[in-house]
């Protein structure tokens, strides 16, 4: 064993942390000194993540014992197991690329030695959530992670609005973290533990509680919010909306440790104790509110940022929607064989699709704002006229959300769709729909921000790191597009088989290249697609060929022309205007939802209360 | 915050010194009686506030408290590094003779300083960084936002 | 029944705390209900800790009787300090938002919603 082999997992967290405490000393030297320190640690942090996980993919799970060479339960232990490590490889890739991506978009700015030592505390928070084996340590990184979210959130201090939503993140978040602990206490009075492999053992003995049963109450409460599920999603698109580009691409990334914490509170703590059908049912039910109310909130912003963060919520429901079906039927091997383990697969695949179509999404946003000043749709036209390489890698990001072939989320979605439709047809539908709004929402922002006539004012390609930024992020969505086969079976089957240990993972891509999915009924394959797409794409062009060669473009043919005349900036569709049929139709579905978003943070308390108090009775009683 | 009356100055700079030494005391003692870094860290801490109330907030320097914030929890973590050795927050020290590293008498006795290996000397570090980390609070609330800046 | 009160008092202060994180309307009296929640939950975790008849849990004082659980009290001094972090940035965000909006009313502090 090599020092690497051995520390590996201590060092992915210590690297980062490290370079947090130095940023404050090296601030005071040099200007530019702290974005380099932060893109050297987390470069190392993230090669220590991938390192760590080829082991773990190699020879299984890796257990670390702080502060002795041997480990007993009653120490303070990291354990690394394919579910943790695969989320510490979605922050290993967002924390790196936004950390490159920082460096011009909060130029302008002062206090940047204090920006960076926050950003690396969130990657530390999220690291340490994901790697950790102890309910305790869970809840201190919990707590870094939001407190330095919330300081980030804040960082844009010349707006008012930044304090309020971080003051209303701060509020969900405390509450929640007082939560946790209250659950942790219970835990320890019972069973003297505080290790997650060993009060799970204890409740194997003698099943759980009735204690028991009200910690994951709120305990299942607390992590969904920080996922930001639906109903308990208010401060999130404030909070996204407010951050600077970078940190809400990161943002998303540690929500998803939220995500991470709640599978594995169900699946590793729980599952031994207790039948969890029931919490399955009510992860399917936040998941498909989420889903729902996500994407229809999404459809009546003009502000690009607060939009995508309705769809962040939205797609959080996907993954909700697909783990709680493998939840559900958990119990039941034929039926975890048939479909729940599809749509756990599916659920996983897409946690790490969406953290990085999503941070690409929000980062070419922030690309848009750096460039134009403003967040508002309505003012903004023709950005893709200058801004090639951004509208290019938005058109990537937005086919990948809205699920469209050959993406990867495609990919993902297509798997939940066909396993979770064995589950239960309606939910299958209600995906459907959701990704057909989805799409139509992003049809309407890259209608508005990059169609259209050129902009008043010139407006450049934005800076070389940023561009850096999100090239990282579309380089992995193509190849999480290009094979996705193979990519299911090394790295999200060992996620699944680390949260149903035993449980019979039949291959997804029996065929003959890495690139094809076969589920029960469906087939996909991506090189089928890309041959079919290209072979029209020939076919086509040879009709064209055919027409005739003599033509020529005369001038003022290529522009747009409405009802005779020349369209102009102040004739065009504005963004915020782009769907008013389908908003007017929906009117009696819109006005009480709208209402409830009503920004009082009172509300917002009293949403989580009651939905705690829901999870809680039916997580007790059922 | 204005400064106050001469009375509260002169007593805020006799207190000052036991306070400091109080919290030095509890700091270094962390690993024998109740205390340790974050309590004494408080506790010294209460110091500046005390001075930041008789003398007004100007006359503490941010960039060295922040400073001493930094350098605490730069040897915090510098000494869980050196344990690499065995693991993480290896215990290094302990029982080596050296420096902290007298063995503990077993049975009811006062306790010797002089044992504990590295817990000591992260008390110290988290007490610098306690100290450090409240006093810049302090200064910053007890300053108030300053025109179109961060608090 | 005198070991039950600690408990029953956390009950009640987790119920104030949330009592005025839903009802009152001042920032301040926001981050104060908060403070009493995690004060609340800190009297949970010391009072779990407790034995009967026990001593402070210090190694060179070991010899007789039994002694409380020091991991609880371990776990109390890091709820504290995770504590002053958020009550002195909530702290912090208050003073901003009363610079910037000249109130600290949470009524009229809703630019952000829909």
């Amino acid at each position: 064993m090599s020092f690497l082999d051995t520390h590996g997992a201590i060092l992915t967290i210590i690297v980062p942390l490290f370079a947090a405490f130095l940023m404050p000393l090296l601030g005071k030297l040099s200007q530019k000194a702290p974005r380099f320190l932060a893109a050297g640690a987390l470069a190392l942090s993230s090669a220590l993540a991938i390192r760590l996980a080829i082991q773990v993919w190699d020879s299984g799970t890796i257990v670390y014992t702080l502060g002795s060479a041997t480990g007993t339960i009653f120490r303070i232990q990291l354990i690394v197991d394919g579910m943790g490590i695969f989320m510490a490889l979605i922050m290993a890739i967002v924390s790196l690329a936004v950390a490159i991506y920082s460096w011009s978009n909060i130029d302008r700015y002062t206090g940047q030695e204090k920006y960076y030592a926050l950003l690396l505390l969130v990657t530390v928070g999220s690291y340490g959530m994901v790697l950790t084996g102890d309910m305790f340590n869970l809840f201190v990184f919990f707590e870094i992670s939001s407190i330095s979210l919330c300081g980030l959130v804040a960082f844009r201090s010349q707006r008012g609005e930044s304090f309020e939503a971080a003051f209303k993140y701060m509020l969900y978040s405390t509450i929640s973290g007082v939560m946790i602990l209250f659950a942790i206490g219970i835990f320890y009075g019972q069973y003297g533990l505080l290790h997650m492999v060993g009060i799970s053992n204890a409740m194997a003995v003698n099943g759980s509680t009735m204690l028991d049963k009200i910690a994951l109450g709120l305990l299942a409460t607390v992590f969904a919010m920080k996922a930001g599920s639906v109903p308990m999603h208010m401060t999130t698109p404030d909070a996204y909306g407010e951050a600077p580009a970078g940190i809400t691409a990161l943002f998303v990334a540690a929500s998803q440790a939220g995500l991470y914490a709640l599978f594995r509170t169900g699946f590793t703590i729980y599952s031994s104790g207790m039948n969890m059908t029931t919490l399955g049912w009510v992860l399917i039910v936040l998941g498909v509110l989420s889903m729902f109310i996500g994407v229809t909130m999404a459809l009546v912003q003009s502000d690009i940022k607060r939009l995508m963060a309705y769809h962040a919520i939205s797609q959080t429901g996907y993954m909700l929607l697909g783990v709680g079906v493998g939840m559900a039927v958990m119990a039941d091997p034929v039926l975890m064989a048939q479909y729940g383990v599809d749509a756990m697969r599916g659920g996983i695949f897409h946690i790490i699709n969406h953290a990085m179509y999503k941070g690409l999404l929000f980062l070419t946003a922030g690309a848009i704002i750096h460039r134009m000043g403003t967040s508002d749709l309505n003012e903004m036209h023709g950005l893709g006229r200058n801004m090639k390489w951004t509208a290019i890698m938005f058109i990537l990001g937005a086919l990948a959300i809205a699920g469209l072939p050959p993406t990867n989320g495609f990919s993902s979605k297509f798997i939940i769709y066909e396993s979770v439709y064995q589950f239960n047809p309606i939910l299958a539908v209600i995906a459907m729909l959701v990704s057909i709004l989805t799409l139509a929402s992003f049809v309407k922002v890259f209608y508005s921000a990059f169609l259209g006539p050129r902009p008043s004012k010139p407006v450049k390609e934005a800076p070389a790191s940023m561009l850096l930024g999100m090239g990282i992020f579309s380089a992995v969505i193509v190849i999480l597009s290009l094979f996705p086969g193979f990519i299911i079976e090394k790295i999200v089957d060992p996620a699944v088989s680390a949260l149903v240990p035993g449980v019979e993972l039949t291959p997804l891509s029996s065929g003959f290249f890495p690139s094809t999915i076969i589920t029960g009924d469906g087939f996909w394959s991506v090189l089928v697609f890309i041959g079919a797409f290209v072979s029209i794409m020939i076919i086509a062009s040879l009709i064209r060929s055919m027409g005739n060669k003599g033509f020529t473009k005369r001038k003022g043919m290529g522009q747009p022309y409405y009802f005779g005349n020349r369209v102009t900036a102040s004739a065009r569709v504005s963004g915020g205007n782009v769907y008013w049929g389908f908003l007017k139709a929906m009117e009696r579905y819109y006005k009480p939802v709208k209402a409830e978003h009503t920004g009082d943070a009172n509300d917002y308390v009293a949403w989580l209360l009651i939905t705690m108090a829901v999870i809680l009775a039916v997580v007790v009683f059922l | 915050m204005r400064p106050m009356s001469k009375i509260v100055q002169a007593m805020a700079c006799l207190l000052y010194p036991s306070i400091i030494v109080f919290g030095a005391y509890l700091i270094v003692h962390g690993h024998l009686t109740p205390g340790g870094g974050f309590q004494g860290g408080a506790v010294a801490a209460s110091a500046i506030a005390l001075m930041i109330v008789a003398y007004g907030s100007k006359k503490y320097n941010k960039t060295r408290l922040s400073a001493l914030e930094s350098t605490g929890l730069v040897m915090f973590i510098s000494l869980g590094l050196l344990g690499l050795g065995v693991a993480f927050f290896h215990n290094f020290l302990a029982n080596t003779g050296g420096i902290f590293g007298e063995l503990v008498e077993y049975g009811t006795n006062l306790g010797n300083l002089n044992t504990a290996g590295t817990i000591p000397l992260m008390n110290i570090a988290v007490g610098l960084e306690v100290v450090g980390a409240l006093g810049l609070m302090m200064v910053i609330l007890a300053k108030g936002p300053e025109k179109g800046g961060r608090v | 029944m005198i070991w039950q009160i600690p408990f029953l008092v956390t009950v009640v202060l987790l119920a104030i705390g949330l009592y005025m994180c839903l009802m009152k309307r001042n920032v301040i009296k926001i981050i104060m209900g908060i403070s009493i929640m995690e004060a609340g939950v800190n009297l949970f975790l010391v009072a779990l800790g407790y034995r009967d008849g026990g001593i402070a849990p210090i190694f060179t004082q070991a010899s007789e009787g039994t002694m409380v659980m020091p991991t609880t009290q371990a776990l109390t001094l890091t709820s504290i300090v995770i504590g002053l972090a958020t009550t002195a940035l909530m702290l912090a965000f208050a003073v901003m938002i009363h610079r910037r909006y000249g109130t600290l009313d949470v009524r009229k502090m809703r630019r952000l919603k829909g």
